[in-house]
């Protein structure tokens, strides 16, 4: 294989003469097709060296009203290049304090409790959009909820093989015994829009495709059923589809069925729809539905608030 | 509008997430209920403008990686706002190294954090007691049977207990593990650099990365920036 020059390269960074070859590896890293594994050592030549920045500790002191800090004055002249940078940090030391002043200080009894171990009732999967967190819209509090969250709250089922939505469903389910879990879908969901418009035949890189294939089932479901909407009609049909569709994945895992069986585990749909505030909620009734393939179950106990 | 927006979710950061009312034993679904209708009638219908701006499009500043533990939501401990962050939650707060097959999830939301919504910071946040870095730490040398996902996914963070354990060995475990917890963190923002896009966009400056350690035991946060500095290229 022919050793190229680096001036070939067209990527927008330079690197030393002497690790031609390392650069021809890292040439395939920024094309479309990756070789897992050959990551390894060719980043640590691109990155001759990181370091992180000197580390700013925050500590909230029982002195009302003030809190302090620990700051080392010589390393704080060099931890912000930029205003934007000191913006930033002073903006996350602001909302940690206001945290620390009105939640942790005041429930400090509670809060030492937690740091003791959690036992949250609740496991929930929802998607990463920022406008969707559950503790904002549910409320929940510390310690109430063991929380998952990605593109497009999709649960892969157990067939799929390892991934980190269900090492975070073993943990809950049977290191910490949640007793509920609730997958919660939304409004105007970027990754639904995507699934939804995957084409068959695409042959893509992306990661977003990679993932969101999860909720395939989901996506030719509403194809079939809703053919006659409109494109945003039938990614607002996929994106209930898809909590559905999670549900019955929940149910592929025989330590998840097991605890549904026996009553000491329930499963929730749930979605929330942001546009017009309003939250619908639904549980799977295990016992009343007749599982079959590509099939919803049964639900009961169904909310819709407004 | 934008800007507006902006100012009214800057107000919404003065008023406390929800009623605290932790002491009551309540059924999940009273639960979740009452929580919606505190969000409802004290954030969303308070302040229609930003959520009518929040229903169009999300301009979130951060891609924030955190714990799926209950205790460490970024919401509470950050006070973070609807629209101000996007989140990924899972066992220990791990970024994993590009790989298209085996972390897809993940990817995803790298991908679509950086390529579509364009945040200008990722801050990932470790935090004290990690029940994922408790494990990475401890098996299999305490001879426990396997969690079966849960291994396959901590030992994301095996080059961290490896340096931890290179350097901290000496020290009680529950140290090791603290130390893991933040080394962890420091890996995980090194393994975002092996996403072509968030390499790209950080050393043209339009991201920055961050990494954060929340201590519940003490009631402290740590925040630092991550540096990133490439080779220069050698004169001919």
């Amino acid at each position: 294989m022919a050793t190229p020059s680096p001036t070939t390269f067209s990527q927008p960074f330079n690197f030393f003469k002497d690790v031609r070859r390392t650069t021809l590896k890292t040439s395939t890293i920024f094309g479309p097709k990756l070789k897992s594994g050959e990551i390894e050592h060719t980043h640590l030549r691109l990155l001759t060296f990181f370091k992180t920045g000197p580390r700013l500790e925050l500590k909230a002191s029982k002195e009302p009203p003030g809190l302090t800090q620990q700051l080392d004055n010589s390393r704080l002249e060099s931890l912000a290049e930029t205003e934007n940078v000191c913006d930033f940090f002073e903006d996350l030391k602001h909302r940690f304090l206001r945290f620390k002043k009105r939640k942790f200080k005041e429930n400090l009894e509670h809060f030492q409790n937690l740091a003791q171990g959690q036992a949250p009732k609740f496991m929930i999967i929802a998607c990463a959009d920022s406008r969707v967190c559950p503790s904002n819209i549910l409320g929940f509090q510390p310690g109430e909820a063991f929380v998952v969250r990605n593109i497009a709250n999709l649960v892969p089922t157990f067939e799929s093989g390892p991934s980190e939505t269900n090492a975070a469903l073993e943990f809950a389910v049977n290191a910490l015994k949640v007793e509920n879990i609730l997958v919660i879908g939304h409004s105007r969901c970027g990754g639904i829009r995507a699934l939804m418009s995957m084409q068959d035949e695409e042959d893509s890189s992306s990661f977003i495709r990679s993932w969101v294939v999860v909720g395939n089932n989901a996506r030719l479901i509403t194809k079939s059923a809703a053919s006659n909407l409109s494109f945003d009609q039938q990614c607002r049909h996929c994106e209930k589809e898809s909590v559905y569709h999670s549900l019955s994945n929940l149910l592929t895992y025989p330590w998840i069925e097991e605890k549904v069986a026996r009553g000491e585990l329930f499963v929730h749909g749930g979605y929330y729809d942001f546009v017009e505030c309003t939250f619908e909620k639904w549980t799977m009734d295990y016992e009343g539905g007749n599982l079959q393939k590509n099939s919803r179950f049964a639900v009961k106990n169904q909310f819709y608030w407004c | 509008m934008a800007k507006q927006s902006l100012e009214v979710a800057a107000e919404l950061q003065g008023t406390d997430l929800v009623g605290f009312d932790h002491h009551v034993q309540k059924d999940p679904v009273q639960m979740i209920t009452e929580g919606f209708r505190y969000f409802k009638t004290n954030k969303f219908d308070k302040n229609p403008e930003l959520f009518n701006c929040l229903a169009h499009d999300q301009w979130p500043q951060f891609l924030v990686f955190a714990c799926s533990d209950s205790r460490v939501c970024p919401s509470h401990i950050l006070n973070f706002q609807p629209g101000d962050a996007f989140m990924v939650r899972n066992i220990a707060n791990m970024v994993p190294p590009f790989d298209q097959l085996r972390y897809s999830g993940v990817g995803a939301a790298i991908e679509y954090a950086i390529k579509a919504l364009e945040v200008p910071n990722i801050l990932v946040i470790g935090h004290s007691r990690c029940g994922g870095i408790k494990r990475l730490m401890s098996h299999p040398e305490d001879g426990s049977a396997p969690y079966d996902f849960i291994d396959e996914w901590v030992k994301i963070g095996k080059p961290a207990k490896a340096k931890v354990i290179a350097k901290f060995g000496h020290l009680p475990f529950e140290t090791q593990c603290e130390h893991c917890e933040k080394e962890s963190v420091d890996l995980s923002l090194m393994n975002l650099l092996s996403y072509p896009y968030v390499q790209k966009a950080v050393a043209s400056k339009r991201l920055r990365l961050m990494g954060g350690y929340y201590n519940f035991v003490n009631g402290t946060f740590e925040r630092w920036e991550f540096e990133c500095h490439f080779s220069p290229h050698l004169p001919a």
